[in-house]
């Protein structure tokens, strides 16, 4: 929804978010349902009112649990039972300076202050210790913001008795605590007070009035910014950057200017805009943004565009340059198609209003944001945390490649005759295994990113996986595939619940990214499954299917797979049956499994 | 702005923000008239009423405010 995207109307959303909830409701956006437990130091009735909403634009709906009036740490150390019998997905701890409890004072020497620190921080350690043990699921904690006057002026962050060089202590304390715990996720209120204008944020009228640790004005960005944790850690970040060229990654048109009359480099101003942008770029790709250019342009015109000597971009750094005649929203429907992700994966950037509105009107689902104008970009796309960043795990970073290579091997299909041998002269390798501590990661986030090849759609957070990893009564695999052209990580996930009274096995997730469709990956988990079976006497497989409105591509999958329908409800749910026969014959023939 | 258009755009804005287009305040309307308006919702409606008249309520204000007729006369003080 327009009115949700940055840069967003606060006072607008403030007042109308009944409305606007309503219209989303309606327009049944959300995807998945969470259970979020907001626990706060101060009030947060309309942080959650607001959240509600820009939560529901990113496809998720929320249902809520809120503590009692700064009740945040009694809730999780006291083992409030609403909460235990709430089981939230995901904690989110709000908490602020104002619940600092006690300060250094002017006379206190070093010693003393450091131990009014480890004593202020180990009050929430304790308490995220706790919450981890207790709910098994992810937790975003506020760091804190400066307060809103200095005793000691300039040097506040320089005497240890200052509150600004104590909170600056505490902050990193928490940092460090982050980079410790894999779900764990800091909020930076500290960054988002700067950003706003601490005065207007820290207005000790909202304190005093309303308990409120920031202007009410301020919770709409607050809030926005929360919900783009949330959606990351549940697996709705945006993939991919889709770039327009002329005025977008440069100033002027390389077809009509040339080359050589391009601003970008460091002589002009405008140019020097544009170089910072292809920095700002070329650093998202590193991240794990996938790169497509789709622009109106001659194609060597738009190649020579991106071999100038002052661009950070090269034509390398992109996975497909769609650079034609063509309808923008033809080209990204293309974009989209051959890599196999969805359209609202896509970002699309171009500075001109008329194409947005294409591709807006054209292709539902593409996020395109109001740009501004060039030096405005950065901001825009910073702030809209299209790819907000929950862990950056090696397969983001080698993301372009991996989709490169998939190019490449579209490529070679199309000079075989047989798809088989095709498949063979990819030289695949696969490694199927139980989950392993080093993946988890990844697992969680397959399981909560793939829509397609899904058959059971079911979210996990990290810990959920490793507590299925850990219990004996599961089957846990997971297919990781290479082949000549490149690694493509960790790519399918299989979870099986065993019933040994009745020798079977229930597949409650099996899934696989579409980045290695139609290349027999699905047979070589089979042939795991069965082999996992057979070595705990399981002779019976049940596979499950659960519509969505995403994954109809394997709503025969387990027909293909050799399993039998044996149910269906109103609602299109199907079961399967597959009775494991004496001597199974392995499907898979073209992929070597743990060689 | 005479009274009557104060009153006028005080109407949308409670209108919007209690989200019911039934509202109609006077001077005499306090929380206990409209379901919604508790003290929560209270912060929503100051923040709104003071981005539409331009103007900003203080603490003292705040804290005495009785009806609607106290806030309309608050708002007239505060924009003339």
């Amino acid at each position: 929804m327009r009115e949700l995207e940055y840069p967003f109307d606060s006072e607008y959303i403030l007042k109308k978010s009944k409305r606007i909830k309503k219209q989303l409701l309606e327009e049944g956006k959300a995807t998945v349902k969470k259970k979020i437990a907001v626990l706060g130091g101060s009030t947060t009735h309309d942080i959650i009112r607001v959240l509600d909403i820009f939560l529901l634009n990113q496809g998720i709906e929320a249902e809520f649990y809120e503590s009692e009036y700064a009740q945040y740490w009694q809730d999780i150390m006291f083992d409030n039972t609403e909460l235990i019998s709430f089981a939230p997905d995901l904690i989110f701890i709000h908490t602020s300076n104002r619940n600092i409890t006690d300060y250094p004072t002017v006379g206190d020497s070093g010693e003393q202050v450091e131990a009014l620190l480890t004593e202020q921080y180990k009050h929430f350690e304790v308490m995220w210790e706790k919450a981890a043990q207790t709910y098994h699921c992810p937790i975003i904690q506020n760091n804190f913001e400066y307060p809103f006057y200095r005793l000691f002026g300039n040097q506040d962050a320089v005497y240890l008795q200052g509150r600004i060089s104590f909170l600056n202590r505490m902050n990193e304390k928490f940092y460090q605590y982050a980079r410790d715990h894999a779900n764990f996720y800091i909020n930076d209120i500290s960054y988002m007070a700067s950003a706003y204008g601490l005065d207007k944020w820290a207005d000790p009228f909202y304190w005093h009035m309303y308990k409120y640790a920031m202007c009410m004005q301020a919770i709409p960005e607050f809030a926005f910014n929360v919900s783009n944790i949330i959606k990351a850690i549940f697996g709705k970040n945006k993939k991919s950057l889709v770039l327009d060229l002329d005025n977008t990654l440069w100033g002027g048109i390389v077809g009509d200017d040339g080359v050589e009359n391009l601003e970008i480099g460091q002589e002009t101003s405008m140019g020097q805009v544009y170089s910072e942008f292809q920095k700002y770029i070329k650093a998202q790709k590193d991240i794990g943004v996938m790169l497509n250019v789709n622009s109106k342009n001659e194609y060597d015109n738009a190649i020579a565009g991106l071999n100038h000597p002052d661009g950070s971009l090269k034509p390398e750094d992109f996975i497909l340059i769609k650079a034609n005649w063509e309808p923008k929203s033809k080209n990204i429907v293309e974009i989209a198609n051959e890599m196999n992700i969805l359209p609202d994966s896509l970002v699309f950037v171009d500075d001109n209003p008329a194409e947005r509105e294409i591709i807006k009107a054209q292709v539902s689902g593409v996020a395109v944001p109001e740009i501004g104008t060039p030096e405005q970009y950065i901001r825009v796309l910073d702030h809209s945390g299209f790819f907000e960043v929950t862990n950056v795990s090696e397969d983001d970073r080698k993301r372009n490649e991996m989709y490169k290579a998939n190019i490449q091997r579209q490529q070679q299909q199309q000079s075989f005759g047989d798809y088989r041998e095709y498949l063979i002269s990819l030289q695949m390798q696969g490694t199927i295994k139980a989950f392993e501590p080093i993946y988890m990661a990844r697992i969680a986030q397959l399981s909560n990113k793939s829509n397609q090849f899904n058959l059971t759609t079911r979210r996990y957070t990290q810990s959920d996986i490793e507590q299925f990893a850990a219990d004996d009564h599961y089957i846990t695999l997971y297919g990781k595939l290479e082949d000549k052209f490149g690694d493509n990580g960790v790519v399918s996930v299989v979870l099986g619940r065993k019933d040994m009274a009745e020798k079977t096995l229930h597949l409650e997730l099996w899934l696989m990214s579409c980045r290695v469709l139609k290349r027999d990956m699905e047979f070589a988990m089979m042939d795991s499954v069965v082999e996992a079976c057979k070595e705990c006497g399981i002779t019976k497989i049940l596979g499950y299917y659960y519509p969505t409105a995403k994954n109809a591509m394997v709503r025969e999958f387990y027909a293909l797979q050799g399993f039998t329908k044996i149910a269906e409800d109103a609602e299109g749910n199907t079961t399967w049956q597959f009775d494991i026969p004496e001597n199974y014959e392995k499907k898979n023939t073209v992929i070597r499994v743990n060689e | 702005m005479s009274r009557e258009e104060v009153f006028e755009k005080l109407n949308e804005v409670f209108r919007d923000v209690f989200d019911d287009d039934t509202i109609t305040v006077t001077d005499a309307t306090t929380a206990d008239d409209i379901e919604e308006w508790d003290s929560l919702e209270h912060i929503n409606l100051l923040a709104a009423v003071e981005q539409e008249f331009g103007m900003k309520f203080n603490m003292g204000q705040v804290v005495s405010m009785k009806n609607v007729g106290e806030m309309a006369d608050i708002v007239i003080s505060q924009i003339s």
